[in-house]
């Protein structure tokens, strides 16, 4: 278990001041200007060291991704950091937290990021449901400025403004290039890449789209250094990470652990416990509701890591921990998903458009079998057909957790097919028994 | 230039093509329905995908530029495989995701036959569907006279949204809902505003934006097609015609870079249904104050009668805006062989003198020369209702960037932004050329400045400011005057204006001016009382009720004709159909008219007239060519400056649907005029 002192986000749970003061008492903005003397390398540097890995689902490393910025802005464009706070994925509520209470540690990882990459300006676009965490990230924003610790003459020498922006609740818009489309006030549509954020962003200009936590834990890592944070988890899966263990677990919870611990151990030391015991344990999401989900005999022992879940064909993403018991249906579970991402879709490309309805119309007969067998070959390949055809990732998104369905619980919906088959009614048959 | 491999050949293509015209340059075809030249790339209907070596998922090739591949492991140029398992696969997927929620309703479809979709499917889907549930139905919009939607059919490829907002400047149509509730529509259903909104069921690659006033006419198989020129307006849109029978079903683009490129408006478009109604099919004879139907004897005796009771100085022509330049020809020699010095094309009483030169009166700059200016002037003239074509060149200009516009003269809404100068011609005095001149500034005058009692010094005061600001220098001659009427620059070349000691129109349409006035589809001015009027034309519009003499004559489709747009280029109008009735082609009406007035014209065929006609004025032969002019006229027309009064300048076209005996007659034209009557109303709100 990952020691009190190596907790990153000391007020997950709200049980403190979530304001300037309180988050001064647990380090955040200490030391700050020293970080941004030791220069914009050093810092880029110390973050690859570290091994931190984007915490928005796709993993790729944040100090590279700094990294890609303009050295200089030579062309009288700004650059620009965005944080990418629009979290929607079902299952997943760790930014949320972050936000409310412990919004100092963003604020001032806004600050340092932005100075690592040379932007003069951080937006920070914010989901549309998050009404509350963005009135208080708002109002500790307000605090910071108030203490001169960003805007234009600041304590830290660097300028930097940083601006909340209010989303309207569209889960597309969690997309990099669809939330740079909603903040520029335009349909949250995913745009072509390339060009790349970092050459032609927000406005045309350098821009680096960053997920909360990853910029919630900069501060951290530079202030007790890359060392530090490698300590912990596996190679390439290095550093404390938030996970949001919910469903059928006796306490479903946020908590801050090292990276690379094994689910039972997680389910144990935090969550209390699979509810009903492992042995009722059916499957897992492990990583929100894009990923596909793991059968409880592959994930009982597997490391919560990119790597050990790429392996079983699934995934970390956000690190949600979507946890089902036996008392699930399953079917039922991945149709509910599938209608998620038929409703959230944009409807620019024509497979992710056209397919997600598909998959759910499909995936809502086989949830009481009213489908042929056939069908689930003929699903899989529809799935096949959506995923990596797309402009973004909506539509890999909509047909993994399908995917992973049939690749574990085929036997599920042959049952079902049997079983609707031998009894081709709508209602179901009352027993003479009742 | 780049190297790249396209299906195991290797072609050199420049690095900023993308994927999809290095392709094509390798001789590959590509499907897809949201890519179109002249449009924004969207990369949203993922037909184009091909396979990229080195990547894992299929690349949208209208997307991807060819710099954007990375070379093999060892500097070999990139691999793109058009022809692969994965490319047939993914196209498949694509078509059938397409096909899902499209009804295949194509037996009742306006699209069948030469639909994107239809062909596509053919050639890269599979033979059947697979899917079971229920199609998506989508509600029909109303977005306007015009263009006949039905959404189900639609595909979202969104090239109609991005041709409003990015072609036609007026961002009217839009997609509201997302993922498969996606719609498009306008806002609120509105009617469509733009006058070339009839492009985008061009663009449709589907059946879902059709042609309203064409529905369920005809099939384009059954079409006979014919390629011909456009004359609703000055510039010559090249236009395809597509007939059945005697009747023309509708007009169509052709392709024109030098011109209208893919566009045509709607006037062009939509004025078929004029070519019916109000036709004028046999001879007429005014007896006793009431036209009579009489045989083309009876007409041409009465009009001998008259002809030889007056004298050759009290006989006159006026020549309309839609003659072709053999008729103009064939009138003007007629009217000189009776001995009379009285014929002007200048209908609208524009105030130009062919004699100085023909650079002064055609718009020298050309139309692709628009793509080349860096700055653009616009006096006197509404470019977006004189020559919706042209605006959208101007506009295309002004999206490229790096160009300024000026406007002195009407204040209007012409799609593009610009700095406004004045509103007559003291500011076109006043004009200095500012420090920031420009390399190749197109300077453009309408009509509107030169159809009043100072035109020739507003046009001499024009010629000084544009020579001032530099608009004529070696290489680059911007000075350009923009036409309204179709006939006019093709008219002023074989010099139908009044000769010594000729009358005006104005002059000529006077109370007792003349004793025999000859209209060639002259229906835009009021000829007073006085003189018998014959007039030669298609439709009973206000030539046809002032004449005492009704000879019917062939309309645009319906002769074999040159026109001579704008730019001083001359085109050739094929003919697509038949006259009605007893209507004949309008030469032929001088020709036989001109026997029984006992000033035979020598020639008996059409191709004599040309040949007459192009002996004299060699350059009409040269079709589709533009021969330059002598700039020296516009010096010489700058020296002209004489007092202008202060008027400001007024476009000369108020009613864009209107501006024709054909459009007048045309019932689709009429009810886009009441709506576009209403628009100012519902602004007001």
């Amino acid at each position: 278990m990952l020691a009190d002192k190596d907790r990153i986000f000391q007020n997950l749970y709200g049980l403190h001041d979530w304001g300037l003061k309180g988050a001064r008492e647990r380090g955040a903005w200490d030391g700050t200007k020293a970080i941004l003397e030791k220069g914009r390398d050093w810092i880029i540097n110390e973050m690859k060291a570290s091994g931190l890995r984007g915490r928005g689902g796709a993993g790729f490393p944040t100090g590279m991704k700094w990294s890609f910025m303009p050295k200089e802005y030579k062309d009288g464009r700004p650059g620009y950091l965005v944080v990418n706070a629009d979290e929607s994925e079902p299952g997943t509520c760790k930014d949320r937290e972050i936000m409310r209470h412990d919004p100092h540690l963003l604020i001032e990882g806004c600050l340092i990021a932005g100075f690592a990459m040379g932007a003069s300006a951080g937006y920070i676009y914010i989901r549309g449901e998050y009404v509350r965490e963005r009135e208080r990230l708002q109002a500790a924003i307000d605090q910071a400025y108030d203490a001169k610790l960003i805007g234009q003459k600041n304590i830290h020498g660097y300028p930097f403004e940083l601006y909340v922006h209010h989303g309207a609740g569209a889960y597309i818009c969690g997309e990099e290039t669809a939330l740079l489309e909603s903040l520029e006030g335009k349909k949250g549509m995913p745009r072509l890449k390339p060009p790349f954020p970092a050459n032609v962003g927000l406005y045309g200009c350098p821009t680096t789209v960053n997920n909360v936590e990853s910029i919630a834990v900069a501060p951290d890592i530079l202030r007790r250094g890359a060392a530090w944070f490698a300590g912990f988890g596996r190679p390439n899966n290095f550093g404390t990470k938030l996970f949001c263990i919910s469903g059928h677990v006796n306490k479903p919870c946020n908590v801050e652990e090292a990276m690379s611990i094994p689910f039972r151990e997680l389910i144990e030391t935090h969550a209390g416990g699979i509810r009903g015991g492992w042995d009722n344990l059916l499957a897992v999401i492990p990583g929100g509701s894009s990923v596909p989900v793991v059968p409880a005999h592959q994930i009982i022992d597997c490391p919560m890591d990119f790597d050990a879940l790429k392996d079983l064909k699934s995934g970390l993403g956000t690190a949600a921990v979507i946890v089902m018991d036996k008392s699930t249906d399953i079917v039922n579970a991945i149709a509910r998903i599938s209608y998620f991402y038929k409703h959230e879709s944009c409807g620019q490309c024509t497979p992710c458009r056209e397919g997600t309805g598909w998959m759910w119309r499909v995936l809502t007969r086989m949830v009481e079998g009213r489908a042929q067998k056939r069908e689930i070959d003929q699903l899989l390949e529809v799935a096949g057909q959506v995923e990596g055809h797309t402009i973004c990732a909506l539509g890999d998104a909509a047909a993994w957790p399908v995917q992973g369905l049939i690749r574990h619980f085929r036997g599920e919906i042959e049952k079902r097919i049997d079983q609707y088959a031998a009894n081709p009614h709508s209602e179901p048959v009352r027993m003479a028994a009742e | 230039m780049a190297k790249l491999i396209v299906d195991g050949t290797e072609i050199d293509v420049p690095p900023e093509y993308t994927l999809l015209q290095a392709c094509e340059a390798a001789g590959a075809e590509i499907p897809r329905f949201c890519f179109h030249e002249r449009l924004s790339i969207a990369g949203n209907c993922r037909m184009c995908l091909v396979e990229v070596k080195g990547s894992p998922k299929p690349v949208a090739s209208c997307a991807w530029a060819v710099k954007d591949c990375r070379p093999g492991p060892n500097g070999e140029p990139p691999v793109v495989n058009t022809k692969t398992a994965m490319v047939k696969k993914a196209r498949e997927g694509v078509m059938e995701f397409l096909l899902i929620n499209h009804p295949l309703d194509c037996p009742i479809c306006d699209q069948g036959g030469e639909c994107d979709l239809q062909d596509q499917a053919m050639a890269y889907g599979v033979d059947s569907s697979r899917y079971e549930e229920n199609k998506r139905a989508v509600e029909d919009k109303y977005i306007g006279p015009l263009v006949k939607t039905f959404m189900t059919r639609c595909i979202q490829c969104t090239r109609c949204i991005r041709f409003a907002s990015e072609v036609a400047g007026v961002p009217e149509l839009g997609a509201i809902g997302r993922g498969e509730d996606m719609e498009i529509t306008t806002y609120l259903e509105h009617a469509m505003t733009s006058e070339l909104q009839g492009n985008v069921i061009d663009l449709c690659p589907v059946g879902a934006l059709t042609s309203k006033p064409y529905a369920f006419q005809a099939r384009p198989w059954e079409l006979i097609k014919t390629e011909s020129v456009d004359v609703m307006d000055a510039v010559g849109s090249n236009i395809r015609v597509d007939t059945r029978g005697r009747e023309v079903l509708r007009v169509l683009p052709r392709l024109n870079e030098d011109i209208n490129e893919e566009w045509i408006s709607d006037k062009t478009r939509f004025i078929w249904d004029g070519l019916r109604t109000q036709r004028l099919d046999q001879p007429y004879v005014r007896e006793r104050g009431k036209l009579r139907p009489a045989t083309w004897n009876e007409a041409f005796a009465a009009i001998a009668k008259k002809v030889k009771g007056v004298k050759p100085e009290k006989i006159g022509a006026i020549v309309g805006d839609l003659a072709s330049v053999e008729e103009v020809f064939a009138l003007k020699d007629l009217i000189e062989k009776l001995g009379s010095p009285h014929i002007d094309c200048r209908q609208d009483g524009v105030q130009i003198d062919p004699s100085l030169g023909r650079a002064g009166y055609i718009f020298n700059a050309t139309i692709a020369g628009i793509d080349e200016a860096d700055s653009i002037m616009i006096v006197g003239s509404n470019p977006r209702r004189e020559a919706p074509i042209l605006n959208a060149r101007i506009r295309k200009r002004w999206r490229a960037g790096g160009v300024k516009i000026g406007v002195i003269g009407e204040r209007a809404n012409l799609t593009y932004d610009y700095e406004y100068l004045g509103t007559g011609p003291e500011s076109l005095a006043n004009f200095k050329p500012g420090r920031d001149k420009t390399k190749k500034p197109l300077w453009i005058i309408g009509q509107g400045a030169l159809a009043r009692k100072d035109g020739t010094s507003v046009l001499a005061a024009f010629m000084k400011a544009a020579i001032s600001a530099g608009a004529l220098s070696d290489g680059w001659n911007g000075i350009s005057m923009l036409h309204t009427a179709a006939s006019r620059v093709g008219a002023l070349d074989v010099g139908a204006v009044p000769g010594e000691g000729g009358m005006t129109v104005e002059e000529m349409a006077k109370k007792d001016a003349l004793g025999v006035l000859f209209l060639l589809g002259a229906d835009e001015i009021e000829v007073e009382k006085g003189a018998f009027a014959v007039y030669i034309g298609t439709h009973g519009d206000r030539g046809a009720h002032r004449a005492d003499v009704i000879l019917p004559g062939a309309a645009y489709t319906e002769k074999s004709g040159i026109y001579v747009n704008t730019e001083g280029r001359p085109q050739l109008a094929n003919r697509a159909a038949f006259p009605p009735g007893d209507a004949r082609e309008d030469w032929a009406i001088l020709r036989a008219l001109s026997e029984q007035l006992e000033a035979k014209l020598g020639y008996d065929s059409l191709a004599e007239l040309r040949r007459a006609m192009m002996q004299k004025h060699p350059h009409l032969g040269k079709i589709g060519q533009i021969e330059r002019a002598d700039a020296s006229a516009l010096e010489k027309i700058a020296k002209l400056a004489g007092n202008v009064d202060k008027t400001a300048f007024a476009s000369p076209i108020t009613e864009f649907y209107l501006t024709n005996p054909i459009a007048r007659a045309s019932a689709v034209m009429a009810e886009c005029a009441a709506l576009a009557a209403q628009r100012p109303l519902q602004a007001a709100e």
